[in-house]
């Protein structure tokens, strides 16, 4: 009796978990498999390495202020920019970021609950409303100039330049830093700060020495939410790049629209093994940074 | 608070509400213009509820968020119960890994994969167009459903096991024992995921723009288009009208969630009489 009602629970729980598995399988894995197939074919389907190849050999001419023209790596040229912002931004993310964290984390319950909803609030925004927001203020005749020209500073040119594109990534990905920073010292138990600074440390050392390597998991997660998804993004970049700072999304993006799908494939099968790879990098280093050593 | 974290805390509150502040400024304003105020009217927001493809693209934003939460909160619930139930080491790691997958990649990325897939299926049967509201339906199902079942997981695993077991000796079948038993216990879990799924199918751009069709229209897929263009004041409007609706829901849940921490206080308070008197 006890063995027939355990075979009938065990088939029950697998048939629970049949549909989902079917579901990932066709939906997840097959769709990054046919992400490879469609890199590594041409339009016929026949095997070719020709779009990876195009990533890292097309070059194009760019003229230069002095009008000399000199030839760059294209694609080369547009993962580097991907790359550079999408790092200036995470940094300046979580330089501006972790010291909110902290304060919220320090301040009292009622304080701590009204200061998550704040920060929630433009994260449940449309991103595209809250770029779009951005390209009202830094535009030509926007708010800013206009401010700017009102107390007598003149104008300037700011859309369409990295800095507007790294302050639309800042804005857009700032709450997926401060949140696991945050919840991550909010969980920290105060003895341990308490028992830092009996034993001698000065409140410096307490944050090097104990808070910080104490809430790496959050800045790691931070880290990842917003690097990856500014390294990929194509919205900002049209909006507040004013179509002039090409980025990796903006890549695959115009070969999508242009129906060039293996060529988008290839883009795409190279920034997920790069990102992989940065993934895989992280993981190794935390792991020795948090447990290795002493 | 010290005097220095005040500041700065109402630095990067500045930083975080100035742009919104703007938009809902600029929607009433009278004039075209984007940095001079000339006037309070509400002509904008007559204009956006005139306009019928904006009206459409609600009504197909929350038909597709309704659809694909209830598809993905039965799906993930079941799929937790599975993975909570499976012994085998290796097959635990492989659908833990393949789960993972949604969350951690690049949303273009997945939009782009799942894009071959319908494209390359809708060629072998010869279809002109592939992507439909089933394609957009499918991606979000996919890329809720790691939410959901994260959510609903750990709640299986503090679970007590005992509970079902002795409400099937007790003669339950093992469905009614799901039912009456684990389901009220796991509850919570599933409803942040529904939440959490129903939110972020209103949200999503990218996934949606690679696995839309011409026929069918999403809100962030209609912001997209009306962004590409010279911008009327209408598009603020719309902006103004989601931030009042994200302000009242967030509030909302905040009410609900303030209710049950002081339930539970109040319970833990009476307990504690309770032993007290013994």
């Amino acid at each position: 009796m006890k063995t027939a009602v355990k075979t009938k629970n065990k088939s029950g729980m697998s048939l629970a978990l049949a549909p989902y598995s079917v579901w990932s399988v066709l939906f997840i894995l097959v769709p990054l498999i046919f992400v490879a197939y469609y890199a590594f074919t041409d339009n016929n389907f026949a095997f070719t390495t020709e779009n990876i190849t195009r990533f890292f050999t097309e070059v194009t001419k760019i003229k230069g202020d002095d009008g000399t023209v000199t030839e760059v790596h294209k694609y080369l040229v547009i993962f580097m920019r991907s790359l550079k912002l999408a790092v200036i931004s995470t940094v300046v993310c979580l330089v501006m970021g972790y010291p909110i964290a902290y304060i919220m984390a320090r301040s009292k319950p009622r304080t701590q609950k009204m200061l998550v909803t704040l920060i929630m609030i433009p994260m449940w925004m449309n991103f595209l409303i809250r770029t779009y927001a951005w390209m009202t203020i830094l535009q030509d005749k926007g708010i800013l100039n206009g401010l700017l020209s009102a107390i007598g500073l003149g104008t300037i040119d700011i859309i369409g330049t990295e800095t507007a594109v790294i302050i639309g990534m800042v804005y857009d990905y700032f709450p997926y830093m401060i949140l696991p920073i945050y919840s991550i010292l909010a969980k920290m138990d105060d003895k341990l700060i308490e028992a830092a600074k009996d034993l001698g440390c000065n409140k410096f050392s307490v944050l090097k020495r104990v808070i910080f390597p104490l809430s790496l998991p959050g800045v790691i997660s931070g880290i990842t939410m917003v690097l990856i998804p500014s390294i990929s993004t194509f919205y900002i970049s049209q909006k507040l790049g004013n179509g002039k700072i090409l980025l990796i999304g903006d890549a695959i993006e115009s070969q999508y629209i242009n129906n060039n799908l293996h060529f988008a494939a290839a883009i795409a099968f190279i920034l997920m093994v790069i990102l992989l790879v940065c993934m895989a990098l992280v993981k190794y280093l935390t792991a020795r940074l948090v447990y290795g050593g002493e | 608070m010290k005097i220095t974290s005040k500041i700065y805390t109402a630095l990067i509150f500045a930083f975080l509400f100035a742009p919104i502040l703007v938009l809902l400024v600029f929607s009433f304003n009278e004039a075209k213009s984007l940095s001079v105020f000339s006037g309070f009217s509400l002509k904008w927001y007559k204009e956006l509820f005139q306009d019928e493809n904006t009206l459409e693209a609600v009504k197909n934003t929350l038909i597709l968020a309704c659809s694909a939460t209830v598809i993905s909160t039965v799906m993930g619930t079941a799929a937790a119960m599975g993975m909570h139930k499976l012994k085998n080491r290796f097959y635990k790691m492989a659908v833990d890994t393949v789960t993972n997958i949604p969350m951690i990649n690049p949303d273009i990325i997945t939009g782009i994969s799942m894009m071959l897939v319908f494209v390359f299926v809708g060629r072998m049967f010869g279809a002109a167009t592939s992507l439909n509201f089933w394609t957009m339906l499918i991606a979000h199902v996919t890329f809720c459903l790691p939410y959901v079942i994260f959510q609903v997981l750990p709640k299986l695993q503090q679970m007590d096991k005992s509970l079902t077991e002795a409400a099937m000796d007790l003669g339950c079948t093992p469905f009614r024992a799901f039912i009456k038993v684990t389901m009220p216990e796991i509850l919570p879990g599933i409803i942040t995921g529904a939440i959490m799924a129903f939110t972020l199918s209103l949200d999503d751009f990218v996934i949606s723009y690679f696995t839309t069709g011409n026929d069918f229209q999403t809100l962030p897929i209609r912001i997209y288009g009306m962004t590409k263009k010279t911008v009327t004041p209408d598009m603020y409007a719309l902006a103004t009208i989601i931030f009042f609706v994200t302000l009242a829901l967030l509030l909302l849940n905040n009410f609900v969630e303030s209710g049950d921490d002081k339930r539970l206080a109040e319970l833990k308070k009476q307990k504690k009489q309770k032993r007290s008197e013994q």
